[in-house]
């Protein structure tokens, strides 16, 4: 039991903190206090990334397989809570001056942060569900924050809704691939499922990828998010967009590989489809929106439908292509977000697409590191989202799926359309009412720190790649 | 037919009956009742699996406290059933299409139940021998599975957390009791004796 627990240490210590957390603040400064607890949450995580990433070594494991501690994890485990405190810190301001900064808020993200370390640890498919209800029960809390407002309620409601309904399928499935591996342990069902698999298994499987699609916001299950990511308060968008998207996604590979990791064929269909459809969806339907944040949805959507076509490869360097794309993904969501945090006009925060209309005359600093964003974001060369595609494009091909990879790169011109768009406003469109900045220096050295990194980053990546390699190789083998 | 193929058959088939009436059943009071039924009859369902344990549980949690409070919610709120039934009617033929193909894949899926050779082996949880049924789910709970306990535990007080962010106001418009400031009020200070001349008043 010793051993067990020093294996989960970190989120042991992320939850202790949350309960202490939680006890302090309610019985002294309350919402006074939240500003300052939502810092020291921040803080806490960059400590605990940096504990993780520098002191992990090797692959073991915990509670009879239940819980993994490999270069994988680790790796999701860094870029989750380092892009948590990178949100949590850019928003601050934001909700603090729109009253909506509660102390229960960085109490909630740090439960949910514990959360997402368990699905990407998951060694079992009842760990799993565990990791995912504590990730998904938190959010649900903090989309409806801004409880006085109907729209900020309604997506909270819808999310959990959609979200009972894909835990159920996920539930299903689970217990079907239970019932033919008699085992719910990874380890079991990777040497239960091998070869020609059963109709029963096949349905199980498909309901479990049916329901992380879902999380993953995955068409055809992503009917919530552009609805969700609209109605949120934008901080917590922001928050949706980055990690628990990587969670989830890491959790997806975990699945695939760990505990169906001999029956890829059968999976890779469906992923593959997931994919394709994902990324035409997410091109198509962004053109018509006129609101950043339901854009930025439709975005998500189609980055995530690139990151599936990377884990459908089946192959270690699918599963690289997947965590380099998920790490650029992320820095770009956040600088995005940081721009769009500081985007209001008389205190009132603007999402309309149309109000950016001239911005870089008024502020040429941040259209020109919005501009780097969202090039980036197009997959514009030479910058680091190009190079994020140019990965998982040669994973698809690689592992067989050349037809994916053409349908990625139309998918990629298609969808440059409706970023374009957007500099194409900020630099000539037509005269209308400026638009405000709000006056946050963090947002602003996050904003210009992320467009920097797409710039500098083409020439090492970090060492990025080296480290999604170490990671993948321990997923597949 | 024995005494508990028989009683199989009842407890299925008012289980079903019972799910099946909760979702046609007009009256929303009728359906909770309906609820109760197919909960006692899984209940009843365990007892015959040898699961004595659970089947209680599923009695006194499900029965004795979730429906009563169903009971509670239908009664007091005031839903129009009838409105949001209508606006379902509009889309069951689809649903009901989906329901079908669902059954056929269903039907698919166990009409050859494949298990992989090493199944019957690697089931987890079977209880040893000459522990009892509650014993056995204890040492699971506790030891075994360890880590999945303590994650519920998380996952309710998230929940609790959020009910209370979401539901509670502070209002400041009224008044409310301060008992320390009631216990340390001097008589000094919220009384004052005045002496009083007879036929003079104040």
């Amino acid at each position: 039991m010793q051993a067990d627990l020093n294996v989960i240490l970190p989120e042991i210590v992320i939850s202790v903190y949350a309960i202490a957390a939680l006890l302090f603040t309610a019985y002294t400064g309350r919402d006074r206090m939240a500003g300052m607890l939502l810092w020291l949450t921040a803080a806490l995580f960059t400590v605990m990334a940096l504990w993780i990433g520098t002191t992990g070594q090797g692959t073991r494991t915990a509670f009879g397989g239940m819980f993994n501690d490999d270069a994988f994890s680790r790796f999701a485990k860094v870029t989750i809570l380092l892009s948590t405190a990178a949100v949590m810190v850019m928003g601050q301001e934001y909700m603090m001056r729109r009253k909506i900064l509660r102390f229960e808020y960085p109490v909630l993200i740090a439960l949910c942060a514990v959360g997402m370390m368990l699905m990407v640890s998951a060694g079992d498919l009842m760990a799993l569900y565990m990791g995912l209800e504590l990730q998904s029960l938190a959010l649900y809390v903090v989309a409806s924050l801004r409880r006085d407002s109907a729209k900020s309620t309604e997506a909270g409601l819808k999310y959990f809704v959609l979200g009972a309904l894909s835990s159920g399928l996920l539930l299903y499935g689970a217990s079907l691939t239970y019932g033919y591996a008699g085992t719910t342990l990874f380890s079991g069902i990777i040497v239960a499922a091998d070869g020609q698999a059963p109709v029963g298994l096949l349905i199980g499987l498909v309901l479990v990828l049916a329901g992380l699609a879902f999380k993953v916001s995955a068409v055809p299950f992503h009917m919530w998010t552009p609805d969700v990511y609209e109605g949120a308060p934008t901080p917590i968008t922001a928050f949706f967009a980055t990690a628990p998207k990587v969670a989830a996604m890491a959790l997806f590979a975990r699945v695939v590989h760990d505990a169906f990791g001999n029956v890829v064929g059968d999976w890779q269909q469906v992923l593959a489809v997931l994919a394709l459809l994902s990324m035409f969806l997410g091109a198509v339907a962004a053109i018509g929106q006129t609101d950043i944040k339901r854009l930025m949805a439709y975005s998500s959507i189609a980055h995530m439908g690139y990151a599936l076509m990377g884990l459908a490869a089946g192959t270690a360097f699918g599963v690289q292509s997947m965590l380099i794309y998920m790490a650029i993904y992320v820095t770009m969501n956040i600088g995005t977000f940081a721009f769009i945090l500081s985007m209001e006009r008389d205190g009132q925060p603007i999402t309309e697409i149309a109000s950016l209309n001239m911005y870089s005359r008024a502020h040429p600093g941040r259209a020109l590191a919005m501009l780097i964003l969202l090039f980036s974001l197009a997959g514009v060369p030479p910058l680091l989202g190009f190079f994020g595609k140019l990965y998982v494009l040669r994973a698809a091909y690689e592992g067989g799926l050349a037809w994916l990879a053409i349908a990625g790169v139309i998918a990629s011109v298609i969808g440059a359309f409706y970023y374009l768009r957007i500099v194409y406003f900020m630099y000539f469109g037509e005269e209308r009412e400026p638009l405000e900045t709000a006056r946050s220096p963090v947002q602003w050295s996050f904003l210009m720190v992320s467009a920097a990194l797409m710039l500098l980053g083409i020439i090492n990546m970090f060492g990025i790649e080296a480290m999604a390699q170490a990671a993948a190789a321990t997923l597949v083998n | 037919m024995s005494m508990t193929v028989m009683s199989f058959y009842l407890f299925a088939i008012s289980a079903l009956a019972g799910g099946l009436f909760t979702v046609i059943s007009r009256n929303p009071v009728h359906s909770v009742l309906w609820l109760i039924l197919a909960f006692i009859s899984s209940a009843g369902l365990f007892v015959l699996l040898g699961a004595e344990f659970v089947a209680m549980l599923l009695i006194i949690v499900y029965v004795g406290a979730v429906a009563v409070l169903f009971l509670f919610v239908v009664m007091m709120l005031d839903v129009d059933f009838a409105a949001l039934k209508a606006e379902m009617a509009r889309y069951m033929p689809l649903a009901l299409l989906i329901g079908v193909i669902l059954l056929m894949q269903f039907g698919l899926a166990f009409g050859n139940w494949q298990m992989s050779e090493g199944a019957e082996a690697a089931r987890a949880a079977v209880t040893p021998d000459g522990v009892e049924n509650t014993a056995a789910l204890g040492m699971l709970l506790y030891d075994k599975y360890f880590l999945l306990f303590q994650t519920s535990g998380l996952i309710l007080l998230v929940a609790m957390i959020g009910a209370i962010v979401l539901t509670l106001r502070h209002r400041t418009d009224i008044k409310r009791q301060d008992v320390l400031a009631q216990m340390y009020r001097d008589p000094a200070k919220a009384m004052e004796l005045k002496d009083v001349k007879p036929g003079q008043g104040l």
